[in-house]
C-alpha cells in the first residue's frame, strides 16, 4: 500500500491520475451523462443545488454521485494515510465569495476547468477560448500571488469539524436514494423538496453506483497525488513546475482517445452539447473562474478533495459553489446553448472587479 | 556556518510555501533554510522545488502533522 502511496506522490501520480480521469469521464458519457460532460465539478455542483430547490431550472437538477466520490474518496485516502487533518480560519467567508464567483465565470462559459479540458478532448473548440480564458485569469491570480495576496494561516480544528463535509456528502447519498416527495401541487407537478430533471442535461446520468464508484477512484487518487487542474498551469507559470501539467496533458490526451475509441469524438464549434458558441464571453468566463480558482489556492476538484481531508476552508468554497450555482439560474447569469444570459456578462465584470478587490486587499495579518 | 534562513509556512494555501521556500532559495543562494510547513502536500512542493534548483533535502517529522524541512547547498 505505502509502495502505490509513494508512486502516486512521485511525479507520475497527476499523470496516472489524468489518464484515469480522461478515460473514464467519458465512459460516463456513454453509460449517461450529457455530453462532453462525464465530469464537470461546476455543472454537478449546479444539478444538486438544482436538485435542492436553490435554483428551478427544470433541466439541470440532480444529485450528482460523481461529487460525492471526490468528497469520500479523498476522505478514504486521507484517512489511510494519516493526511485527515481537520483544519480552518484561513478567511472562510472570502472563499465562500470566491466559490460563488468561480461558479458565475464557468457557467458563462458552461464548465470547469475539468470539463474545459474535456470538451478540447471531446472536439468541441469553443473550449479552446475557455481554456485561454483560464490560463489569463490563473495569470492575473499569479500577479496577486507575488503582490503578496494570501488569504492567511488555518489552524488545527477539532476532529469533528473535519467529518462535517463528508456527513453533507454522504447526507446528500440518502436523499438521492431515498428522493423523499412530499406531495404535487394542483397540476400534478412534485412539489419536492428533492427534484430530479426529467428531461435535459439534468435526467442524463450513469447509475448511481457506478458514478460513485468512479468518484470515490478518482477521489482517492486525486488526494494522493494532489491532482488539481488550475495548480497545473498556475505551477508550470509561477514556479517553472510541470508535473501537475502533465497530469493536465495526459488527461486531455487521454479524453481524445477514449473519445475517439467510443465514437464521441466530433470535432467543430457548432451544435457541441451543452456550449454555445460566444467566443468573447466563453473567454471572459473562464478569466473570471481562473482567478478565482487560483486565489482560493486551486481547481474545484481540488477543493472538494481537500475538503474530504478536513480543510473546512475548501468546504466554505465548495458550498460558496453550490450556492452560487443556485443564484447563478435564478439571476439569469448562467449561459444555455443559446449563448450568454441576460446577465452573464455584467456578472463576469463585476466578479472580476470583486475577485480584482479581494486580490488587492488581502493580506496575511501578523498577529 | 553559513547563513541559516527559517520559513515558517505552516497554514498557508497553494501556492505560497513553495513560494516562500523558492524565494528564500533565490535569497540565500547557498547556506542553509529550514521551512515548516504542516501539510504533506506543502513537503513535497517544497522538496521537490528545491530539489530541481539543486539543494539536498532533509525533512524531520514534528509532532502533529508538521515537517522541518532543512534545505542545504
Amino acid at each position: 500500500m505505502s509502495s502505490v502511496s509513494r508512486f502516486l506522490t512521485s511525479r507520475w501520480g497527476p499523470i496516472i491520475t489524468g489518464l484515469v480521469v480522461g478515460i473514464l469521464a467519458p465512459v460516463l458519457v456513454k453509460l449517461g451523462n450529457p455530453g462532453n460532460m462525464g465530469i464537470c465539478v461546476v455543472c454537478f455542483s449546479r444539478d444538486i443545488a438544482g436538485a435542492l430547490a436553490l435554483h428551478h431550472a427544470s433541466v439541470v437538477q440532480y444529485i450528482r454521485p460523481e461529487i460525492i466520490g471526490f468528497v469520500l474518496g479523498a476522505l478514504i485516502a486521507a484517512i489511510s494515510f494519516r493526511e485527515f487533518k481537520p483544519r480552518t480560519g484561513s478567511a472562510p467567508l472570502v472563499r465562500f465569495l470566491l466559490g460563488m464567483f468561480a461558479v458565475f465565470g464557468a457557467l458563462v462559459f458552461l464548465g470547469c476547468p475539468w470539463r474545459a479540458y474535456l470538451r478540447l478532448g471531446g472536439g468541441d473548440w469553443n473550449a479552446i477560448f475557455g481554456i485561454l480564458g483560464l490560463v489569463a485569469g490563473i495569470g492575473i491570480g499569479i500577479g496577486f500571488l507575488k503582490m503578496g495576496f494570501s488569504l492567511g494561516r488555518n489552524r488545527p480544528a477539532p476532529k469533528a469539524l473535519g467529518w462535517v463535509m463528508p456527513a453533507i456528502m454522504v447526507t446528500l447519498l440518502v436523499l438521492l436514494i431515498l428522493a423523499p416527495q412530499f406531495g404535487r401541487d394542483a397540476n400534478g407537478n412534485p412539489t419536492g423538496p428533492i427534484f430530479f430533471s426529467e428531461k435535459g442535461p439534468g435526467s442524463q446520468h450513469a447509475l448511481i453506483v457506478i458514478s460513485l464508484a468512479v468518484g470515490l477512484f478518482i477521489g482517492f487518487l486525486a488526494q494522493r497525488s494532489r491532482f488539481c487542474t488550475v495548480g497545473a498551469i498556475r505551477d508550470a507559470i509561477l514556479l517553472r513546475e510541470s508535473h501537475l501539467l502533465y497530469g493536465v496533458l495526459a488527461f486531455i490526451v487521454a479524453a481524445f482517445v477514449t473519445n475517439l475509441a467510443l465514437s464521441q469524438f466530433h470535432p467543430g464549434f457548432q451544435n457541441q452539447p451543452v456550449a454555445h458558441t460566444n467566443a468573447l464571453w466563453n473567454f471572459g468566463g473562464m478569466v473570471l473562474a481562473g482567478l478565482a480558482f487560483t486565489l482560493a489556492g486551486g481547481c474545484p476538484g481540488r477543493q472538494l478533495f481537500l475538503s474530504g481531508e478536513g480543510d473546512a476552508d475548501a468546504g466554505m468554497f465548495v458550498a460558496g459553489m453550490v450556492v452560487g450555482a443556485g443564484f447563478a439560474h435564478n439571476f439569469s447569469m448562467a449561459s444555455s446553448a443559446a449563448g450568454p444570459a441576460a446577465f452573464g456578462p455584467i456578472t463576469v465584470i463585476v466578479g472580476l472587479v470583486i475577485c480584482i478587490v479581494i486580490g488587492l486587499t488581502m493580506r496575511e495579518v501578523r498577529t | 556556518m553559513s547563513d541559516v534562513e527559517i520559513v515558517d509556512a505552516r497554514g498557508l494555501s497553494c501556492p505560497q510555501p513553495a513560494m516562500l521556500a523558492q524565494k528564500a532559495l533565490q535569497k540565500l543562494g547557498k547556506g542553509t533554510v529550514e521551512v515548516l510547513v504542516d501539510s504533506s502536500t506543502a513537503r513535497e512542493n517544497v522538496s521537490r522545488l528545491a530539489k530541481n534548483s539543486g539543494w539536498d533535502v532533509t525533512v524531520e517529522e514534528q509532532p502533529g502533522g508538521n515537517y522541518r524541512i532543512i534545505l542545504r547547498k
